[in-house]
């Protein structure tokens, strides 16, 4: 008997190996064509809401910034908010810029990462070489703040940990400055370049209906003309005191993500200086004695999107309950909508284009039930920089030049 | 839509709700029995437009709560559906991943980790726990210990 024909089945996952995150796709395929896509997660799951129950309210915080080592300013910052609103404790003035100024800088050299990666899976190598330089510098400036590169614990209830020191402020403004022309730099490389409109324009569409269907967040929402943004629609810290723009596209695609990241990242750093401009004198922390029962929500806009949690107090000292949402739980399904219909050779950037999933390619299997042919990572970053190649070669486009280096 | 207004809006479905609690300036808490869940979320997502945060499983000890998120982003308003799932030993809970897809993994999530099942769930399989986890083992109930 002839044996039926199969699907073929493309898998990518399980292990995240630079984020700590772990994802398993499995994409049903046709030809090139992606025809279903089927998710299973947690293989790496850490039990962190169970156990942030068995911490006090002031060691929680540290528990949290370990969520994502990427946003661990953000996390941090919306569980203590969700608890001040339990207490009704207001920070000092001063404590709410110093958190704008490391959830800023946090951005600035997570949105500086992105781009770098996006540029390597594309065969852009050089943008990936030079992003990440440009990010260090944030990293040191982080550093110099809080004492760590990642995972700052620098928010509490009632304020912050470390302030900022005032002679530090000219060496902020200074890096700032070249971040800022090295950014213009970039974001010119990437808007002027054809190859790059060609590869990335109307790749991985996410369209608006589909985006609030999946209530995705962030640039993924943003990109899709959803102008939402944490910081703008319910503010907290000190956005309110701060003129900056919600950066939003509507065409949905790779590119506009792309475009979002970049023109944020200006921002940002608009934002930074004006905080140190503005940062009031003071204490950056109250005393926060104990926490009432009750229940709260905290939210803050990561790099990727918005954080949410949610925090139950009986009056102890431990929550009853804590819940965290990260963004990407909310814009990895949306793939659902952006990747069926696709080829495989742009899956890997569609992918790498909600960020919390570049590093899937990583581990990109391809298996052909019917033929038992097997891609592995490397052939499909070959594919998807082929593809890059080909239209560079069409086009008759020199390679991308980064000036003034 | 200003606070006024959602004030206005939400009053539409008071009688579905068992109250309506401003627990903070942009924190709306609306608490409801089980059958009413899906209607009121019907209400807030498709009529108001709000958006999909998220969702919260708690086990209170005499009851389930399933909480979910929505926020009102034009307002920055946090409107908050809690339902109350009385029957501790078989939890139900109707399923909003009908109406929101975005909605799917936290109602598996929730169902693995508290064992509330949702009915017409179009996919209630596992998500968080490992396929060789026994089964009626809810680690997020408080009798598991950390």
């Amino acid at each position: 008997m002839k044996e039926p024909l199969r699907k073929s089945v493309l898998a990518v996952g399980p292990f995240h190996p630079l984020q700590e995150e772990m994802e398993f796709f499995q994409l049903t395929v046709e030809g090139e064509k992606v025809t279903d896509i089927n998710v299973r997660l947690s293989y790496n799951h850490r039990g962190i809401e169970k156990l942030s129950e068995t911490l006090q309210f002031d060691q929680v915080p540290y528990l949290v910034s370990r969520v994502c080592g990427i946003c661990s300013a953000s996390h941090p910052l919306a569980y203590v908010q969700a608890v001040e609103e339990i207490a009704a404790v207001k920070p000092p003035e001063r404590a709410l810029y110093v958190r704008t100024i490391i959830n800023e800088l946090e951005r600035i050299h997570s949105h500086l990462l992105w781009v770098g990666l996006a540029g390597h899976f594309i065969g852009y190598d050089t943008v990936f070489m030079w992003a990440w330089k440009y990010r260090e510098p944030v990293l040191d400036l982080l550093e110099e703040i809080t004492g760590n590169r990642n995972n700052y614990g620098n928010v509490k209830v009632g304020g912050c940990r470390e302030d900022i020191p005032d002679e530090l402020k000219p060496k902020i403004l200074q890096e700032l400055d070249q971040i800022e022309k090295k950014t213009e730099m970039l974001t010119k490389a990437v808007l002027d370049d054809p190859v790059l409109h060609a590869r990335l324009k109307g790749v991985g569409i996410l369209k608006k209906e589909d985006g609030i269907k999946y209530a995705v967040t962030g640039p993924t929402a943003r990109g899709s003309g959803i102008a939402i943004d944490v910081r703008h629609d319910d503010p907290y810290a000190a956005y309110a005191d701060l003129d900056w723009k919600v950066i939003s596209q509507p065409e949905g695609d790779v590119f506009a993500k792309a475009v979002v990241r970049l023109l944020e990242t200006f921002e940002s750093i608009k934002m930074v200086r004006q905080a140190l401009a503005k940062l009031p004198k003071g204490p950056v922390a109250v005393d926060v004695k104990e926490i009432p029962p009750g229940e709260g929500c905290g939210h803050a806009e990561a790099p990727r999107g918005e954080t949410f949690h949610y925090v139950r107090s009986d009056g102890g000292n431990r929550p009853v309950r804590h819940k965290i949402r990260a963004p990407s739980y909310v814009n990895v399904p949306s793939f659902k909508a952006s990747c069926i219909g696709a080829d495989i050779a742009d899956v890997t950037l569609t992918l790498a284009a909600v960020d919390p999933c570049y590093s899937c390619t990583e581990r990109i299997a391809v298996v052909d039930g019917h033929n038992a042919v097997i891609h592995d990572d490397e052939e499909l970053l070959r594919l998807s920089r082929e593809k890059t190649a080909r239209i560079r070669k069409d086009l008759g486009a020199p390679e991308m030049k980064l000036e003034g280096l | 839509m200003q606070q006024n207004e959602l004030d206005r809006q939400l009053s539409q479905i008071r009688d579905r709700l068992t109250g309506i609690d401003r627990k903070a300036d942009n924190r709306i808490f609306l608490p409801c029995e089980s059958e009413h869940v899906y209607e009121v979320c019907r209400f807030l997502f498709s009529e108001l437009g709000l958006r999909f945060v998220i969702s919260t499983g708690i086990d209170a000890q005499d009851c389930f709560e399933v909480l979910h998120h929505f926020s009102d982003d034009e307002s920055g308003c946090v409107v908050t559906v809690k339902a109350f799932i009385r029957d501790r030993e078989v939890p139900e809970l109707d399923s909003i991943t009908p109406l929101i897809p975005g909605a799917e993994w936290i109602e598996r999530e929730m169902h693995d980790l508290l064992g509330i099942r949702f009915r017409n769930h179009p996919n209630l399989q596992r998500l968080i726990l490992a396929d060789d986890w026994p089964e009626g083992v809810y680690p997020l109930r408080k009798e598991v210990q950390t």
